[in-house]
């Protein structure tokens, strides 16, 4: 896709997530929306998958460690064709095949089920130790919040992919700054988070706007290139971006827009593509 | 009389998994740098690149193991149960329980037999732990050969079994021709009329000979090997309640939420019966050797036979 098609493509996916949230009453928009814009370049540019095979062998893997940002999951697959878009507003219905957090099991496309912070990670390693066992090439891709990492699991598995020298492994951190109590920094500071992966012999790449498509080809580019040792891209992004009133707000972390805020939230939404078509 | 072959489940689990790896391409076995004490040391010295050792991280180890079997491995993660069932109860109830994972785990050094190590190292809990983790199957074997029986019917069994194995050496009860091991089928060992012995793990021996030193007195013991706590024969337990009309536990478990909680949810709804729980009594282990533990414990042959003495 060109750069173009994947920006129209990620506003598409917000539109999704606040249609989904909106019409569950609950759920989490902020770093869903933070994240609108990997999901896509994952799932649209990025990786070897199959819609119509989604349990294809030789598949690239995705975890959802922050597992609470299943609405933006699941507009993305959803567009990308696993299940039909209609069935983003069932999210967290009774019966629904979209749980609040992924499960692997009733979903199409979800590799794995997570939501419970730190533990998709690991899971992630698993696959990824999974394709160097088999000598097969498929590569893994897992993505935490900036406040997931604060979870010693995390830590767990970044040392022991370290360890086994997973260059199959490309691991995303969500840097919005923002976690349920406030700002990242103040509840109990990450930073300087590259180091921190550094340390644990990682590849590390700054990426200084996670939410700019150029930006992010850039970096997953390098990624693949990366020889003897896991990556981590920690992407610089806007909790809630792209609905105006939700930007940088904690309080947009876990809760839906009520009717009025959806209306305006869309509207947003359709004021960036279309200036995205005037392009 | 020649000495009765005493062997440890834990070592009987090291030598299932070799004979499994060299059948099965897709069985890898897990560590928490304990290979040399859960046994699994043998595995890895016949299959290195299969064996992952993990560090001393058990929760990343389930996750990874959650991993692996998510691509079609058969992960064994292995480590002792507090840390198994106690430290990675999450883990193994969100990664792996969940998503009915194809993930065996290994518990080994369960119970007070675990010995000098003492209280912190002594999992009584694991089994009620494990049992709340919806379609969890638990497996507590009582010797040698049930052991090497029970790892191969987890491999065989499609999604997330718990293998409870012990640290201590224990008598081989089950070396005959006609032992056969089936999932959720319990063992009928001796038939008896007045009083119906469940037990498991190495608590089936010590029920065995408290049956013997019960029928000197004139009182008729059945005793039940429950090999597998989840899912429980229930068939088996209601019929044997109905038929002595008292029912007794004895497992190296705490008396709450074990096979003694199991027995009781099954009977009090389907067929209530006065039960006496026989276990550790809602209390900590303590240092010292397995024996004596298990004999101040009263989960030795001379205790159960007391305190079923005492109770009927």
């Amino acid at each position: 896709m060109t750069t173009l098609e994947l920006q129209q493509m990620a506003n598409e996916v917000r539109k999704g997530i606040v249609t989904a949230v909106h019409s569950a009453k609950a759920g989490h928009p902020g770093g869903s929306l933070s994240a609108a814009d990997v999901f896509t370049y994952l799932y649209f540019e990025e990786m070897n998958i199959d819609p119509k095979d989604p349990k294809k062998p030789d598949r690239d893997r995705f975890v959802l460690s922050k597992g609470h940002t299943a609405p933006g999951y699941y507009s993305a697959l959803a567009l990308r064709g696993f299940f039909p878009v209609e069935d983003l507003p069932s999210l967290r219905h009774i019966g629904s095949y979209l749980q609040g957090h992924p499960c692997m099991q009733h979903t199409p496309g979800v590799d794995m089920s997570s939501g419970s912070l730190g533990q998709g990670i690991s899971a992630a390693v698993g696959m990824a130790l999974a394709a160097k066992l088999d000598g097969k090439n498929y590569r893994v891709y897992t993505l935490l919040g900036d406040g997931e990492i604060q979870e010693g699991q995390v830590w767990e598995a970044s040392m022991f992919a370290g360890h086994r020298k997973l260059d199959n492994l490309c691991v995303i951190v969500d840097n919005n700054g923002l976690q349920i109590d406030g700002n990242v920094a103040d509840v109990c500071s990450p930073y300087p988070i590259d180091k921190k992966f550094e340390a644990f012999n990682f590849h590390v790449i700054n990426v200084a706007d996670g939410n700019d498509m150029e930006q992010l080809r850039a970096a997953f580019e390098e990624a693949k290139t990366v020889k003897g040792m896991p990556t981590v891209i920690i992407m610089k992004t806007v909790k809630g971006k792209g609905v105006s009133f939700m930007e940088n707000q904690a309080s947009w972390h876990g809760k839906a827009p009520n009717d009025e805020e959806y209306a305006v939230a869309l509207a947003d939404l359709q004021k960036v593509g279309e200036a995205l078509c005037q392009r | 009389m020649s000495e009765v072959k005493k062997i440890a489940t834990r070592e009987s689990y090291g030598n299932a998994l070799v004979e499994l790896g060299a059948k099965h391409e897709e069985v890898v076995v897990l560590d928490a740098d304990l290979a040399g004490a859960t046994k699994t040391g043998v595995f890895k010295k016949a299959f290195p690149e299969r064996h992952i050792d993990c560090g001393i991280a058990e929760g990343n180890m389930m996750g990874i193991a959650a991993g692996l079997a998510a691509t079609g491995k058969v992960p064994f993660a292995s480590t002792f149960a507090m840390f198994a069932a106690g430290r990675a109860f999450e883990q193994v109830r969100n990664s792996i329980g969940y998503p009915h994972l194809n993930v065996k785990i290994g518990a080994t050094h369960a119970g007070i037999s675990v010995g000098e190590d003492g209280a912190s190292h002594q999992c009584n809990e694991d089994l009620a732990l494990m049992r709340t983790i919806p379609g969890m199957v638990i497996i507590c074997p009582s010797d040698d050969v049930e052991a090497r029986a029970a790892v191969r019917a987890a491999y065989e069994y499609e999604g997330p079994v718990y293998l409870r194995f012990g640290r201590l050496a224990v008598p081989v009860i089950n070396d005959n021709p006609g032992y056969k091991f089936e999932i959720g089928k319990g063992v009928l060992l001796k038939e008896g009329s007045d009083v119906t012995i469940i037990a498991a793990g190495l608590c089936v021996n010590s029920a065995l000979e408290a049956a013997k030193k019960l029928e000197e007195e004139g009182v008729s013991a059945e005793v039940i090997n429950i090999h597998t706590i989840k899912p429980l024969d229930k068939e088996l337990v209601i019929a044997s309640a109905k038929k002595t009309g008292k029912v007794v536990t004895v497992e190296e478990h705490s008396i709450i939420g074990g096979l003694g909680g199991a027995v009781c949810e099954a009977l009090s709804e389907e067929a209530p019966t006065p039960v006496l729980r026989i276990g550790v009594k809602d209390t900590f282990g303590e240092s010292g050797p397995a024996e004596a533990l298990l004999k101040k414990y009263q989960l030795d042959g001379e205790g159960v036979y007391a305190q079923i003495k005492e109770w009927i």
